[in-house]
Formats: structure tokens, C-alpha cells, sequence
């Protein structure tokens, strides 16, 4: 029979293996940004297509992230979509900055790219952008493709309808 | 004279009133063993002894098996994924096949086979040696003395060992990933930290695996308890306890991944 002193020690040890799994998994493994409420702030953007973009979804300036989507609600006066972006403290942008949904790689996961503007006063919290362009929907892509396709194959039809008259 | 008619019928009728009956019995198990809690808590050296039995000693197979189950899932998972020329998204792919299922699933299924049929062969030893009997005549409740502490250590050890399963296979995948095959280290963590949420698939994954520590102890001092005191008796209940908890586990997950996810 093992001693008192040597299963507590044995179960202490295990515990803290546990425990530290659990902080490996949430510090390493998930991305829990330490990025604490004070330090951010919420502007609004309008958007008349947000196509796939999901809550969580990253804000990225050339690239670099710079704050997450935390709401999208559709706005039922103007029929637009009304996205919250909820922004990194430490970057400011213009007021005339704009925003557009962009897709990282052919099938990634959508975000929303900021491009700064040339005003040499800030976004403040609570501001909306106003320069906002929608996300490439391919469906519509398509159609409008097929429309030009065929306007221009039936035009060719009829300069060839002529010449043959 | 319509007997053969109404036999298979009448086994029907049987087998589902004694599903039912088992089911309302091992509720009612449940509720007397966390009636009888309280010693657990005031002597909670005994909770520690049994945690020592049932989570220390299972860590060896948890992280042979989390690795190697890591290990499989970085292999497995590069070749498809290459296929579509997204190799560098398998951090991602395993770790969140890890965290939402098979960590929780893998670990509950290794700890029922190493554990649960442990606590069943030896509470129905005591039961078939009289221990237990003896326990009664001396005033002290064998629910609280024995069951209890054993049903809390194996709530407690759950969590601890399906959390060690996702870590080592993690690093399971990243052996394979990294060390292995050659993806670039910081595009494997990169994805595999874009793609997992703390809220959404580590807490939701170790509520799983709480929950089936919950199912597959009690099942296990249920099945020891209620064993038919005989050598025979005590092999049918190991059995069944084993074959039950696998059952119980991949169903349960089920229905917590519908809820969950």
C-alpha cells in the first residue's frame, strides 16, 4: 500500500498537469488576444452585400489585423447590412477611410480590408463608415458575365447577319 | 394457442419495462450517492486516493494514446489536404478535431475501459465478499464510504485526463506537421490559433468530457453495486459496464454536439 504522502503528491502532480493543459490549450492553441475592453473601440460600417463575412471575422489594414467584426444586424429602414467593427485602441484611422470585404485566397474565409484615407481627423467611437464597397458575390459575378458574354456574342450575330445581306 | 404470437411480444413488453425500470433505478442511485456526498467532501483524502487510482495511474495510456492518435490524424489529414493544396490549414484540422470530438470521445472511451471497469471489479468484489454487508452492520454507509469518493475522483480525473489528450495530440499533429513533413512552424500555429476559439471549442470540449466522467462513473459504481454477488456476476457487470459507458459515451456525444455546435 502506497503512503498518504505519496498519492497526494502523485495527485497534486496530476492536477497540475491538468490545469496546465488547459492553460496551454487556451494561451497557444485558441486565440485569446489579451486585448482588454478599455483598449478598444466600436465604429460602424454599412455594407449592401456582406456575402459570407461571420461575426469574429478579422478587420485587417494592409493586411495586418487590426480589430474583429463583434455584430452584424440588418439595418430594416435602408435594407443595408450594419456591421460593429470592434477596434485595436492602439490604431486610429481617417474619417474618410474605407472599408471593403475581401476574401483571403480562392476559397478562405471572408474579412473586411480598411484602407486609410486622406482626412486629418480620426475615427471616433461610435462614427460610421460612409466609403464602404460589398463583397464579391460569385453567383452575381457569373451573371454579370454571362449577360456581357451574350450581348456581345448577339451583336457579333447581327454584324455577321449583315455582311451575309 | 396464439402463443407464438404473443411470445416475442411479451419479450418486447419485457425487455422495455426492464430498460425503463434500470433507467428510473440508476437515477435514483444517482440521487442517494449525491445525497451521501457530503463525507466525500469533509474526509476529502478519500476523494484523492481514488483520483490517484483512477486519473494518475491512467495517464501513461492517455498520452501514448493522445500522441499517437495526433500522430495518425497529421498523417491522415496531410494527404487529403494536400490533395487540395491547403496543407498548411492541418494545425487547424487537428486541433479542432481533437478539441470538439476526439479528445473528449477518445479519452472518455480509454478512461471507462482502464478505470470504469476497475471501480465495477472491485465494488463487486466487496459486494460479493460481504464487505459491504459488513460496512452496514458497523454503521457506516457504504454509498458514502466507498461509491461516493470513487464517483467524484472519476468526475474530476475527466476533464484533467480528455484536456492531456488534446494537448499530446496536438503535439502529435506538430510532430507529424512541422518535424516530420516539413510545414513552416509559424503557419501551423498561426492556423491552428485563427481557427480555435476559447469559448467555443475548449470550453465547450471540456464540458463534454465533464459530462462523460459523470456518465461513465456512475455507470461504473452503478454496475459494481448492483452486480450479482458471484465471480460470474462480478465478470457480467465489468462487462457490461464497459460495453454500456462505450454506448452511453458516442450517444451522449451526439446529443451535446447538437446542442453545442
Amino acid at each position: 500500500m502506497l503512503k498518504r504522502s505519496t498519492i497526494d503528491l502523485w495527485v497534486g502532480i496530476f492536477v497540475a498537469i491538468g490545469i496546465a493543459s488547459i492553460a496551454f490549450l487556451s494561451l497557444k492553441v485558441a486565440n485569446l488576444t489579451p486585448q482588454s475592453a478599455d483598449k478598444t473601440y466600436e465604429i460602424y460600417a454599412d455594407f449592401d452585400n456582406i456575402g459570407g463575412l461571420k461575426v469574429k471575422a478579422p478587420v485587417k489594414s494592409s493586411g495586418v489585423l487590426v480589430g474583429r467584426v463583434s455584430a452584424i444586424a440588418l439595418d430594416t429602414k435602408r435594407f443595408v447590412a450594419h456591421v460593429t467593427l470592434t477596434m485595436d485602441g492602439q490604431f486610429e484611422f481617417s474619417r474618410d477611410t474605407s472599408a471593403e470585404i475581401l476574401t483571403s485566397g480562392l476559397l478562405g474565409e471572408q474579412y473586411i480590408g480598411l484602407t486609410q484615407g486622406g482626412d486629418p481627423e480620426n475615427l471616433k467611437k461610435g462614427d460610421t463608415i460612409t466609403l464602404t464597397s460589398s463583397a464579391l458575390v460569385l453567383e452575381q459575378l457569373i451573371g454579370k458575365f454571362m449577360t456581357s458574354f451574350a450581348e456581345k456574342g448577339a451583336s457579333g450575330g447581327h454584324t455577321d447577319a449583315s455582311a451575309a445581306n | 394457442m396464439l402463443d407464438f404470437l404473443f411470445a416475442p411480444l411479451r419479450k418486447l413488453g419485457h425487455m422495455t419495462i426492464n430498460a425503463i425500470w434500470r433507467l428510473g433505478y440508476i437515477s435514483r442511485f444517482l440521487v442517494a450517492l449525491l445525497a451521501a456526498s457530503g463525507q466525500s467532501v469533509r474526509r476529502f483524502s478519500l476523494v484523492i486516493r481514488e483520483v490517484y487510482f483512477a486519473g494518475v495511474l491512467s495517464l501513461i495510456i492517455i498520452v501514448v494514446s493522445g500522441l499517437f492518435v495526433g500522430m495518425v490524424l497529421g498523417l491522415q489529414g496531410y494527404n487529403t489536404l494536400a490533395r487540395f493544396g491547403s496543407s498548411d490549414a492541418l494545425g487547424a484540422m487537428v486541433a479542432l478535431a481533437l478539441l470538439r470530438e476526439l479528445g473528449p470521445v477518445l479519452a472518455a472511451l480509454l478512461f471507462a475501459s482502464r478505470s470504469g471497469s476497475a471501480m465495477t471489479a472491485e465494488i463487486g468484489l466487496m459486494k460479493a465478499t460481504e464487505q459491504l454487508d459488513a460496512m452496514n452492520m458497523m454503521a457506516v454507509n457504504p454509498l458514502a464510504r466507498v461509491i461516493a469518493p470513487r464517483f467524484w475522483a472519476g468526475v474530476i480525473s475527466m476533464p484533467v485526463l480528455a484536456a492531456l489528450f488534446n494537448v499530446m495530440g496536438i503535439f502529435g499533429g506538430y510532430l507529424v506537421g512541422v518535424v516530420m513533413i516539413g510545414i513552416d512552424e509559424g503557419t501551423y500555429w498561426s492556423q491552428t490559433r485563427n481557427a480555435v476559439d476559447l469559448h467555443y471549442d475548449i470550453v465547450n470540449g471540456l464540458v463534454k468530457s465533464l459530462f462523460f466522467g459523470i456518465a461513465v462513473t456512475l455507470i461504473a459504481v452503478f454496475e459494481g453495486h448492483e452486480a450479482t454477488p458471484t465471480a460470474a456476476g462480478v465478470s457480467a457487470a465489468t462487462t457490461r459496464t464497459v460495453v454500456t459507458s462505450a454506448l452511453v459515451i458516442l450517444a451522449l456525444d451526439f446529443i451535446l454536439t447538437a446542442f453545442m455546435f
